[in-house]
């Protein structure tokens, strides 16, 4: 990047599976209140700009982008609303700052999942009116079909899958924002209910209440609110076509995890990944979407991130630490906030805060998103604590 | 008439999709059900509605007497203060005479017309009001600045909810 952003504040409300008794505004002003004081008690008055990310469907408000600004501090600011995933927002929020008028914004992304009742029939309003939605078939067999061609293409095993559930619940035990950490193994995920084969209930993750809020600011103002500026080496972010039963690479491969990850190398001047990043943070939405992101994400070539597994590469003392925060399995899966609970593992780690789990000599770290069925959206960001 | 005769190429259509109007379209009905919590702000407010009060909350950072009730000032950025009981009267800072429903159809000529108005609250900082409806008022004699009560519903079916009070009018 021609101009350089750096993440100077995080905070974030305490995750749940239910939060009765804070509204999501009351949640989000403890979240924002901590970022701002996180970097050195800046004022909202003197933040230049805000973005937040949120669908409507999940808020049942149309228009959601109206109520952003009272709990942010933004009121009669500029206000930028992202549908899309926390990452995504990070993109426009990085963006913001690169145009070199605005030197401090805020950007944030929350959940409310427990308060939307018919979650499933928000996902399947998701899904084309014309060739999905007429099938009234619950909308995680999409989850079903990805995972039975990915296996296939790939010769990766359920087994290996079920590992993942059980390392990234594992790490989550670590992690005292998780809700979902559990000492299991893979019989107990093999054994675990069939949804839609071949996934089963433990391969799929769990809603969480919770809001995150991060503070970025241009080069030049960095350090007057933090000592430990985390640095955005590289962002990018890609959407295949919408029509599931032709997508570019069909339904085993992520496409767009690729495309937004070699953009997000490129810009970060990265040309073996393995190597030049030291741990990542990406969606586990589903145990096999690890697997197949890590693959998309060149981190390992296809069909070879089972057998990686398998020997602890990705554990917390592996090679290449994945989801040490406990991911989406063993965190909770916070819808439009699921990326800056990545971003915000990556940030605590490379600035040495990440308590327990904190991972020995990491400076450049990888975090990546994926939007969840039925998108084929993902975003991907390289940050680090080096200038 | 033979509806064919129009058509060059593609399908025909029958009498029965022409009068049905299923022709180029599809339809879904979506239903989606939300359960939001109040928290703490909005859940007093309502509790207290329901007893026939109206709460408001102060702020220290800049002496506001905010409603409806939030937990922080938007503008200091800080935690709101102490709760306090405002008036159920109080002042009517714009209104409208509405001729259309909720559901868009007209208001029919005869029928009451539908009047949503700002009524500023007596005890709350100026400025600060709650969104309403009047009643017992023509729409010829509504004015801005006009002085108005809360008509309350009697207590064993107020809910918890603004429509507690059933509508405000002049006293
Ligand atoms: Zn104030």
């Amino acid at each position: 990047m021609s101009k350089k952003v750096a993440i100077v504040g995080l905070g974030y409300s305490s995750f749940r599976t239910t939060s009765q008794d804070v509204s999501y505004r009351e949640m989000i002003f403890e979240a924002a209140t901590k970022c701002y004081e996180d970097a050195g008690g800046v004022h909202p008055q003197d933040i230049d700009a805000f973005v937040a990310c949120s669908e409507d469907f999940m808020e049942g408000i149309s228009i959601a982008d109206e109520y952003v600004p009272d709990q942010l501090g933004a009121v009669l600011k500029p206000v930028q609303s992202i549908t899309g995933d926390g990452l995504q927002g990070l993109a426009s929020a990085a963006m913001h700052v690169l145009t070199g008028e605005l030197d401090l914004v805020t950007l944030s992304a929350f959940s409310k999942a427990s308060n939307v009742l018919h979650y499933a029939n928000v996902v399947s309003y998701a899904c084309d009116p014309t060739y999905v939605r007429p099938l009234k078939e619950n909308p995680y067999f999409i989850a079903g079909l990805e995972m039975n061609r990915y296996l296939y293409e790939t010769g990766t095993t359920e087994e290996q899958c079920a590992m993942v559930t059980a390392k990234n619940k594992g790490n989550a035990l670590f992690n005292p924002t998780a809700a979902y950490g559990a000492k299991i193994d893979v019989k107990d995920v093999l054994q675990s209910d069939p949804l839609f084969s071949p996934l089963k209930y433990l391969d799929k993750s769990q809603d969480l209440d919770g809001a995150i809020v991060f503070l970025l600011a241009s080069e030049e103002k960095a350090y007057q609110y933090t000592d430990k500026p985390i640095w955005i080496k590289g962002l990018g972010w890609a959407t295949d076509t919408p029509n599931l039963d032709n997508r570019l690479d069909g339904m085993g491969d992520a496409v767009y995890a690729r495309l937004a990850a070699q953009k997000a190398y490129e810009m970060a001047g990265i040309t073996y990944p393995r190597k030049e990043i030291h741990f990542a943070e990406l969606d586990d939405t589903f145990s096999f979407k690890e697997l197949q992101h890590l693959e998309a994400l060149n981190i390992c070539s296809r069909g070879e991130a089972g057998k990686l597994l398998e020997q602890g590469v990705f554990s917390k003392n592996g090679d290449f630490p994945v989801n040490v925060s406990g991911g989406s399995l063993g965190v909770g899966y916070l819808h439009e906030a699921n990326g800056l609970q990545r971003l915000m593992e990556v940030v605590l780690q490379l600035r040495g805060e990440a308590g327990k789990r904190q991972l020995d000599d990491v400076e450049t770290g990888l975090a990546f998103a994926w939007r969840g069925i039925p998108t084929a959206t993902g975003a991907a960001a390289v940050l680090s604590s080096r200038y | 008439m033979d509806h064919k005769e129009f058509i060059r190429g593609g399908t025909a259509l029958s009498e029965d999709e022409i009068k049905s109007g299923k022709i180029f379209v599809e339809e879904d009905a979506l239903d989606c059900r939300y359960a939001w919590d109040t928290g703490v702000a909005i859940g007093r407010y309502l509790a207290e509605l329901k007893k026939g009060k109206i709460i408001a909350k102060k702020t220290n950072c800049c002496d506001r007497i905010m409603i409806p009730p939030r937990m922080f000032c938007e503008l200091c950025y800080r935690p709101s203060g102490a709760w306090t009981y405002v008036q159920d009267t109080g002042v009517v800072n714009t209104f409208s005479i509405s001729n259309i429903y909720y559901d868009a159809s007209r208001v029919p000529s005869g029928e009451p017309n539908p009047m949503p108005a700002v009524i500023e609250i007596d005890g709350a900082s100026k400025g600060m009001g709650i969104m309403h409806l009047l009643g017992e008022v023509k729409p010829e004699d509504v004015k801005i600045g006009m002085k108005v009560k809360a008509v309350w519903k009697p207590e064993s079916e107020r809910t918890g909810s603004i429509t507690d009070i059933e509508y405000f009018k002049p006293y």
